[in-house]
């Protein structure tokens, strides 16, 4: 029996950009079914219609054999279909239960019921066992949380399908596993799910069925035991070298950024990181291992000088750090904090740069200079569609990430913080991005690379430091640890290096 | 092409059903509503007295208009345009009938310095106050609008005032500004100005500094995502104390097309309530600073319209006339908008 068809789906944006054509796509009841393609491939697209956020200029859907018109995402919530955005939906001043129950509110003589949502909420949170707590506010939730609230909103509504877009982009390999868990859990409740992701290992662990997708076609389908890594990376990126950069050994090495019994405070004045310590020397990329939410935010805030340390001292090049500073810095968050929604692309890839000599004329920004400077970037880093005039929220997310990397690295900077730099790249893209870094450490910059992947972590990085309810307890050479001792200090399984 | 004619779409269509709405109203009251139309129309339009005044009318309607587009685009809601117009207009009469002895040359751009300053002045403090304290600039400047209407008010009661009027002594004939019915004969009787031609101008800097300047883009990006400009070091409160301090200058300069191209003296209430206009103002024209100077006739068609038919129907009937307009266009803009969201999505 099939859960989801969709037959024959076209779907073209502002009558050039044709993002789905003619895509089949066949979901079994009860199987977790991957899908995967390059950025841009049309994925997401596929998904939002699915979840009627826009209709198909062409083509068929049929939800359990009946075939259905989904013209909203109430219509697709009635067919107990659900979905988690790549970018999440959520209403950052409410708390989580309000999020939760937004749209779909328990009534009492028409005044909220909060006690009735509250303890079905609940009992969903046990049932499955995720972990989160009701009352606090969203804005103030790591993105791996978030993301969990997300999900629960799916099961509140009692979603039969579900579609989760990129849902582990952010998350530690833990929080995967638990996700896993969760996703094995729901699929044995008989409930279909849909996945989108970047990480093949995943697709391999997970999944019963792939879709591959490519430039809006589909270009394999295929069950996951006759699948090996290599076979759906070359089905997605076609027969393509994926090139590796090694890294050259620095001779000189010279200080840039000294961080020193640095005690940062988040939003709550509670204390984030505590006395925390390290160098990264020129030519070096220093790792920093965790879970979402030990801190790793706060302490690059501070060395990006968007927040003030409590205590303790951050030098760069050996002056105290100040605001004026120019740092490179990847956010983690790219919708919230690296880019401008309704600004073009041209004009993105200006953000923070806006001052420089590179743009000037007089007073003025020249707008021909950066016309040339972002065609180059957009052709250098690959960014598509190649239109550097139309707004950056019609890109698809990898390719918004590719246009902060660009910004960033190509900045004049001796440090750069990457937070979860390749965060919704696909391996191509990823790859480049990791060369990118490589390249700009051997030229003799500091990175400073923050990652929930362990293994883009052990490529790069030289030494990688692992953070712990805000403490750094050990700092590793990248060649003599591996995923698994860090797992046991990112936990807390272990604490001190003895 | 398409996007001009979809925010041409809206206020037609809001014009027209206000005009049906109006001829109801017009017709339940006894009147013949042809001919209140038809003398609005060629009161305002009809001949060149007529244009004159309502360009006259327009006229602080775009600094105000551009007062608030400016601060609106940095994300502040500036509702004290009134307050900063007065305190501008003040300052602005200050010093033009305390430095009677200086020559026009000089006189003439330090009475806009003055204005421009004045309504700074005022801009600042509410800019300042969020910057520093975090409080609401929608609170701030409605009640810095009070401050200043009490504080001119004793200005010229006690201070400054002519015995038994309302107003200040005249200003230096050598600060007036030339009406244009004087210099090129047209618009004759009217006391449309040379101030229009501030507006302009002021109209092409907003425009300038917002969309080619470093600041503008930083302005921009604050207004747009405010965690977004955080992250790239912009300074936030700089900017906006800054984009608080230029929108009430902006406002402040409103005030000389009255004092020095009309009445040649401050007069308690001469703003009428242009601040609160300019609100609609920028909100129908969307922030652009030339769709502002558009809109800013068509309000000024109202105000002066209004006049016109005094006479004829009772002057509550043209101001319901008039706040049926503003509501409807808002409202037609904003339908046009999901239409054409609805329209594009599904083309
Ligand atoms: N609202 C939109 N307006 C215009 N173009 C769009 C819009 N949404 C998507 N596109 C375009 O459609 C194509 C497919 O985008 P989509 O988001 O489906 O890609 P994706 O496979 O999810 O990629 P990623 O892995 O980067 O998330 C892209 O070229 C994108 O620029
Ligand atoms: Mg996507």
């Amino acid at each position: 029996m099939l859960a989801v068809e969709m037959i024959a789906i076209t779907k073209t944006f502002a009558e050039k950009v044709i993002a789905n054509n003619s895509i089949s796509l066949s979901v079994k009841k009860g199987e977790v079914h991957a899908i995967v393609g390059e950025n841009g491939a049309g994925k997401s697209t596929l998904m939002n219609i699915l979840y009627g956020m826009y209709p198909p200029d062409k083509g068929k859907i049929q939800i359990n054999g009946n075939e259905e018109i989904i013209n909203s995402p109430a219509r697709a919530i009635q067919l107990k279909i659900g979905m988690v955005h790549q970018h999440f939906m959520l209403v950052p001043p409410l708390t989580v239960l309000e999020n939760i129950i937004l749209g779909s509110e328990p009534e009492k003589n028409l005044l909220l019921d909060f006690k009735k949502a509250k303890e079905r909420v609940s009992q969903i949170t046990s049932s499955f066992k995720i972990d989160v707590n009701l009352e606090t506010k969203i804005e103030n939730l790591p993105v791996g949380l978030q993301q969990r609230v997300e999900i629960l909103k799916l099961l509140y509504r009692n979603a039969e399908i579900l579609i989760l877009d990129e849902p582990t982009a952010v998350l530690t390999p833990q929080e995967t596993n638990e996700l896993f868990n969760t996703i094995d859990f729901l699929k044995s409740e008989g409930k279909t799910i849909i996945l989108i992701t970047h990480k093949l290992n995943e697709v391999k662990a997970i999944s019963d069925t792939i879709t591959v997708l490519r430039h809006g076609k589909v270009v394999g389908v295929t069950g996951t035991e006759n699948a090996t890594i290599e076979s759906i990376a070359r089905l997605m990126v076609g027969e393509d070298k994926i090139y590796e950069e090694k890294k050259a050994n620095i001779r000189e090495k010279k200080l840039i950024l000294e961080v020193k019994n640095v005690t940062v405070l988040n939003e709550n004045s509670v204390e984030a990181v505590k006395d925390v310590s390290f160098e990264i020397n020129s030519g070096e990329i220093l790792g920093i291992a965790g879970v979402e939410g030990n801190g790793q935010h706060e302490l690059v805030e501070a060395i990006s000088s968007i927040r003030k340390p409590a205590k303790g001292k951050i030098t760069l090049n050996n002056a105290e750090l100040k605001e004026e500073h120019n740092i490179a810095h990847i956010p983690a968050d790219r919708h919230r904090n690296g880019i401008v929604m309704d600004f073009s692309v041209a004009e993105n890839l200006i953000l923070g740069r806006e001052k420089e000599n590179l743009f000037k004329k007089d007073i003025t920004i020249d707008e021909s200079k950066v016309k040339t400077f972002a065609e180059k970037l957009v052709h250098e880093y690959d960014i598509r569609p190649v239109d550097i005039d139309i707004k950056i929220k019609s890109l698809s997310g990898g390719n918004q990430q590719k246009a902060v990397v660009a910004r960033e690295i190509t900045k004049n900077s001796d440090l750069i913080i990457a937070s979860h730099p390749t965060r919704g790249l696909d391996i191509k893209a990823a790859s480049f991005v990791h060369n990118a870094l490589i390249k700009e450490s051997d030229k003799g910059k500091a990175v400073l690379l923050v990652s929930s992947d362990l293994a883009e972590l052990l490529k790069l990085s030289d030494r990688i430091a692992v953070i712990y309810n805000g403490q750094i307890n050990v700092i590793f050479d990248a060649d003599k640890t591996n995923e698994y001792e860090l797992g046991l200090y990112m936990t807390g399984s272990k604490v001190k290096n003895e | 092409m398409n996007k001009v004619i979809y925010s041409i779409l809206g206020p037609l269509a809001a014009i027209i059903i206000a005009l049906f709405i109006g001829a109801i109203i017009i017709s339940l009251i006894g009147k013949d509503p042809v001919e209140v139309y038809g003398v609005l129309f060629y009161g305002t339009l009809g001949n060149s007295y007529g244009i004159g005044q309502v360009l006259f009318k327009a006229t602080p309607l775009i600094f105000t208009g551009l007062s608030v587009a400016f601060a609106f685009k940095a994300g502040l809601f500036n509702i004290g345009a009134e307050g900063q117009m007065i305190i501008g207009g003040f300052a602005a009469a200050w010093t033009g009938f305390t430095f009677v002895t200086l020559p026009w040359i000089i006189l003439i751009p330090l009475t806009i310095i003055a204005a421009f300053v004045g309504g700074a002045l005022w801009g600042f403090i509410a800019g300042y106050l969020k910057a520093k304290y975090g409080s609401h600039e929608v609170i701030n400047t409605i009640m810095l609008n009070f401050i200043a209407a009490a504080l001119a008010s004793y200005l010229v009661n006690e201070i400054y005032g002519i015995p038994a009027t309302i107003h200040t002594p005249e200003v230096s004939g050598s600060s007036f500004l030339l009406r244009f019915d004087a210099i090129t004969g047209l618009f004759p009787g009217s006391p449309f100005n040379t101030s229009f031609l501030a507006a302009i101008l002021c109209t092409i800097i907003f425009y300038f500094i917002i969309n080619r300047t470093p600041f503008g883009y930083q302005i921009r990006t604050l207004g747009l995502n405010k965690n977004a400009a955080e992250y790239a070091r912009m300074k936030i409160k700089k900017l906006v104390v800054l984009s608080m301090l230029i929108s009430g200058g902006i406002a402040g300069i409103g005030s000389i097309n009255f004092i020095f191209g009309y009445k040649h003296y401050y007069e308690l209430g001469f703003s009428e309530g242009a601040g609160y206009i300019g609100i609609a103002v920028a909100l129908i024209a969307r922030n652009n600073p030339f769709a502002i100077i558009i809109t800013a006739f068509f309000f000024g068609i109202l105000e002066y319209g209004g006049l016109t038919i005094n006479t004829m129907v009772p002057k509550e009937l043209v101001t319901i006339l008039q706040a049926l307009l503003i509501i409807l266009v808002i409202t037609f803009v904003r339908i046009i908008d999901v239409l054409k969201i609805k329209f594009l999505k599904s083309a």
